[in-house]
């Protein structure tokens, strides 16, 4: 063990002296190689870091939504529409929601106006969400107004602003009493937005929605695996945007790497062929070259995805940010919580440290196997 | 000290700097802790079911909730206008109506 070690050294102290006398070209490829993995890695920590904030924030949404359809849109919830729910097997607890959406014309933004079912806020009051709180320059007791879809001016009293921990759900939420929001939109009485619906036991969840869609063929039941599915799916297609983007840098490399990989210049061609000469055998040649692939790889992928991490975590992705997070007018300000998936760091590592040291040995071990004389002439 | 040592030490250097990585997303993790209970406290209490992340129209503000065709809605044949459609994906039977369309048109033209 210690001989084999020993000669790994040496082989090692020889390949680096080797690499050193073409230092320019790989430095370059080195340099090239970890900007690569930096890439891939940092798109790839980033989206699913927010896939698992989006699944952990949403595991507590409520497990069906029963939205009413008419003419194909959604419509709102007639009185005696949940006595007909209540009915069926299975709900264990339902509410109806008031929620609806109000365009500002100072902020040019969407605010989302909700009755909470728990502890709402006293009529004339509201409680706004930490985005709305900046854009409009609020602050607690300040008083806002806003103008209905009926054109009556309304007043409201910031009594309270969401907690900013809070801002990736609650950016734009303008939370007010019943009889304000009734107001505010002419709601009639007794209808609601949509239903919130919690079943007696998770696994009958889908049953109910089917007995839910037959008994009301008009009602459209959004399960919360939906819900998640959903947000799962925004961040493939935008990981998937994003590594289509690259895919020109990731070709590009491809070439680059193969290229240096798989022709063998003169220079090392004639190296080969001295070492042959002075007695190498095939086998130390191949082990010399798989070094060489395995330094230069696994040092682009260690430096790389260190620094994609520094990078996304703890200087917020800025360089893909505005592509993986979108843009709205009230976007909301939140640090991302790492997640690390161990088969995505598993797949990186596969798809760019083994092409590579797999890439170099084909024709080193073609060149070893040649006669050594040839090799030199060539 | 020979080359292959130094090299060795970078390499160790690098494998302790990729493990620090897994101990700081832990620290980070348990840190944010707290918050992360705060959203999902307000998550139940209000019955929340979307991230306030893009807020430009309704459909974009609560994508869980929309209906297929509220990107489509100005009139038949709308192109979906603001920039968040493009990337949110379409929905998965979309592409399959597409593609059925397509073969359904070539066996036609077979005929």
């Amino acid at each position: 063990m210690k001989l084999w070690l020993a000669k790994q050294r040496y082989l090692i102290d020889f390949t680096l002296a080797s690499l050193a006398r073409r230092k320019t070209r790989n430095l370059g490829l080195l340099l090239v190689y970890t900007v690569l993995v930096f890439m891939l890695a940092s798109v790839t920590l980033y989206t699913h870091a927010l896939r698992q904030e989006a699944a952990r924030v949403l595991a507590a949404s409520p497990e069906v939504i029963v939205q009413r359809m008419v003419a194909g849109r959604h419509d709102l919830i007639p009185p005696g529409y949940m006595e007909k729910i209540g009915r069926i097997r299975g709900v264990q607890k339902m509410e109806g929601r008031l929620w609806g959406y109000y365009y500002d014309a100072v902020t040019k933004a969407n605010y989302t106006f909700m009755v909470p079912a728990e502890n709402p806020p006293a009529a004339g009051e509201i409680v706004v969400g930490p985005a709305l709180e900046r854009s409009r320059g609020l602050a607690k007791n300040n008083g806002i107004s806003f103008r209905s879809y009926s054109g009556k001016l309304h007043t409201f009293i910031v009594a309270d602003v969401l907690p900013q921990a809070s801002e990736l759900v609650s950016a734009d939420l303008v939370l007010m009493s019943e009889q304000n929001f009734r107001a505010f939109f002419d709601y009639p009485a007794g209808h609601y937005t949509d239903i919130a619906l919690s079943v007696a036991n998770p696994q009958e969840v889908r049953n109910v929605a089917v007995k839910l869609a037959a008994a009301l063929p008009d009602a459209r039941p959004i399960l919360r695996d939906e819900v998640l599915r959903t947000y799962a799916s925004i961040y493939d297609w935008r990981e998937g945007i994003v590594l289509a983007l690259l895919s020109a840098a990731i070709l590009a490399f491809g070439i680059l790497a193969w290229e240096k990989a798989s022709g063998l210049s003169a220079e090392e061609k004639r190296e080969i062929g001295i070492l042959k000469a002075i007695g190498w055998e095939t086998g130390d040649v191949i082990k010399m070259k798989f070094w060489e692939g395995l330094l230069i790889s696994l040092t682009a992928f260690l430096v790389g995805f260190v620094a994609a991490y520094v990078h996304v975590f703890h200087f917020a992705a800025s360089l893909f940010e505005p592509v993986l997070k979108g843009w709205a007018v009230l976007y909301p300000r939140f640090q991302l919580t790492p997640h690390i998936d161990g088969l995505q760091v598993a797949t990186l590592f596969f798809f760019t440290v083994v092409p590579y040291a797999a890439a170099v040995l084909v024709p080193i071990w073609k060149a070893a196997i040649t006669d050594p004389d040839s090799v030199m002439r060539s | 000290m020979r080359p292959a040592d130094r090299a060795f030490l970078l390499l160790a250097a690098g494998f302790c700097a990729f493990a620090l990585c897994f101990v700081d997303a832990a620290r980070l993790r348990s840190a944010a802790g707290p918050d992360e209970v705060e959203r999902a406290r307000l998550v139940a209490q209000l019955r929340l079911t979307d991230l306030a992340l893009f807020t430009e129209a309704r459909y974009t503000r609560h994508p869980s909730q929309a209906d297929l065709h509220s990107a489509f809605q100005d009139h038949p044949l709308a192109l979906e206008h603001f920039p968040t459609g493009s990337l949110i994906a379409p929905p998965a039977g979309l592409a399959r109506v597409g593609a059925d369309a397509t073969a359904a048109s070539e066996e036609g033209g077979a005929k």
